[in-house]
């Protein structure tokens, strides 16, 4: 559904992508581990065309999208929940997930689409006139969530959704994405949690400075030594 | 007592043009975090298409506003291409350096053009004036159209921005041009409305400007461009509402002083306020600083 070939980003001078290639297939959720600074959020970034890379490819569906530029990205369906939630703080709930659906026409689906997110997120509808910026932390993260499914993707990034959450909305997330897999929609999942990411991922790489250094089922990589030694905390 | 109402309603007429133009200048800060000094020039322009085209082409007054919102809003647009969009990612400076030259590129443009002689503007404002307090208040046809225009223009950009697609938008890239993008927002595209809006709104202030004080010559928009955007700050610079409170709050205070302390001191008055009011609230009237959580 997604392959990345050959990526290399540079930020000035400095190359933080150094040849990163992988694969996500349709239905997949595929986690993205690694230390700070290894180059998840640039590889996101990358692909959803927040960022030019220097070399590479980035194929969507067939469709090479290196070059497209990230707000015609999403109506191909294609969502990406940044890190640090950035929801529109000044804006009400409605207006962030009105927002979300921004690319889309049809008026009726989008109502369909916000019960559907309202029916996944009950919080949000309690607070939908209320204004974003004064949602606690776990509530922002619901709300890029269920923002990002406004534009009704068919896979979607999500970085470092647990950042910064109590545990309590960590779990939570982590049951959001599994839902919004079990629909059927594809999930790119970037986190410095990688236990949890491992659980709940399908497979997963291992990220080291611009590099894929460890790739497999997230199963195996879960009882890999050097994984454990890294990522776990073992 | 009546003639402190005839001050008070002209100021607040003045302080309408002034809040048209802070328009501008507050909506272009708040999406693209730039001030476009060449604004006010926007406004001379916007006043000689309408002295052209009443004069010599002898279009009736209507349509001659039409045109020359026409010509400001794709001047506008032109700008922002030609000038600020290949600077998007550069210094402020070199951004705020280029908004002066092209400030000097319209005033001299215009002398190139229309010659430095001021010329007499004719008011395209044909209300008789309304006669209070038995003859002891006036109020001009021009103080009229200009309060209730600047009314209309408030609550019309208003609704545009709370209640259209292409508003909210405006206010998403305003917030965060990163997460507008992620949205589907085009961001540039957005920024050309902005300037298209803004200079739309500084062709119809320079028509109310130049028809309640007639004179007009290739410097005319630069000091009222300064006032507009000293309200705009006055009143929180990005915040729409801030430029209406300030705008309104400047001309009534610069009015007011012209009247009763003395005409000369009077832009001094103006500007001594603002420094007061930036130095209790540094964010203007209406202007809030964004808190981020983590």
């Amino acid at each position: 559904m997604l392959s990345v070939k050959n990526l290399e980003v540079h930020y000035g001078m400095i190359k933080a992508i150094k040849d990163v290639s992988f694969e996500v297939n349709q239905g997949e959720v595929i986690a993205l581990i690694g230390a700070n600074g290894a180059g998840k959020t640039t590889i996101l970034h990358t692909v959803s065309g927040l960022l030019q890379p220097s070399r590479g490819q980035v194929i969507f569906e067939g469709k090479d999208i290196t070059r497209i530029p990230a707000h015609k990205i999403v109506s191909l369906g294609m969502a990406h929940v940044p890190e640090g939630r950035r929801v529109f703080s000044q804006l009400t709930v409605l207006e962030n997930l009105k927002l979300g659906a921004y690319t889309r026409k049809d008026k009726g689906e989008m109502e369909e689409t916000l019960k559907m997110i309202y029916g996944r997120f009950p919080r949000l509808e309690e607070r939908k006139n209320q204004i974003a910026g004064t949602l606690s932390g776990g509530e922002q993260q619901m709300l890029a969530m269920g923002r990002a499914l406004m534009s009704h993707p068919r896979i979607i990034l999500m970085d470092e959704p647990s950042m910064g959450l109590s545990p309590i909305f960590v779990e939570e997330v982590f049951k959001i994405i599994r839902d919004i897999s079990a629909t059927g929609t594809t999930v790119l999942l970037v986190e410095q949690n990688a236990k949890k990411a491992l659980t709940i991922a399908d497979r997963a790489y291992v990220l080291e400075t611009g590099n894929i250094t460890l790739e497999g089922e997230a199963d195996k990589l879960m009882n890999d030594e050097s994984v454990k030694k890294a990522y776990l905390g073992e | 007592m009546s003639s402190f109402f005839t001050f008070l309603i002209n100021g607040i007429s003045l302080g309408s043009i002034y809040a048209i133009i802070a328009l501008g200048y507050t909506m272009v800060y708040g999406i693209a975090k730039m001030l476009n000094f060449a604004h006010g020039d926007v406004i001379m322009v916007g006043s000689y298409m309408v002295f052209l085209s009443m004069g010599s082409l002898g279009l009736p007054p209507v349509l001659a506003v039409l045109l020359a919102v026409v010509v400001c809003t794709v001047l506008g647009i032109t700008i922002e291409k030609i000038a600020y969009k290949p600077l998007r990612k550069a210094s402020p400076l070199a951004v705020l350096i280029t908004a002066i030259g092209v400030s000097y590129f319209l005033q001299n443009a215009a002398l190139l053009f229309f010659g430095a002689n001021t010329k007499m503007f004719t008011s395209v404002i044909s209300l008789p004036a309304i006669s209070l307090a038995e003859g002891q208040i006036n109020i001009t046809g021009e103080t009229q159209v200009t309060i209730i225009v600047c009314i209309i223009i408030m609550i019309g950009l208003s609704l545009f921005i709370k209640k259209t697609k292409a508003g909210q938008a405006m206010l998403a890239v305003s917030e965060d041009k990163g997460a507008a993008e992620l949205m589907g927002v085009n961001v540039n595209g957005t920024i050309s409305l902005t300037f298209a809006i803004g200079s739309a709104l500084a062709a119809v202030a320079g028509v109310l400007l130049c028809s309640t004080y007639p004179t007009l010559n290739p410097y005319t928009g630069s000091m009222p461009g300064i006032k507009a955007f000293t309200a705009a700050v006055f009143g929180g610079i990005g915040s729409i509402p801030g430029a209406f409170v300030g705008g309104i709050l400047l001309g009534i205070i610069e009015n007011l002083s012209k009247a009763y302390i003395s005409s000369q001191l009077s832009d001094a008055i103006v500007f001594s306020v603002l420094i007061i009011v930036l130095l209790v609230k540094p964010t203007g009237i209406l202007g809030t600083k964004i808190s981020e959580k983590v």
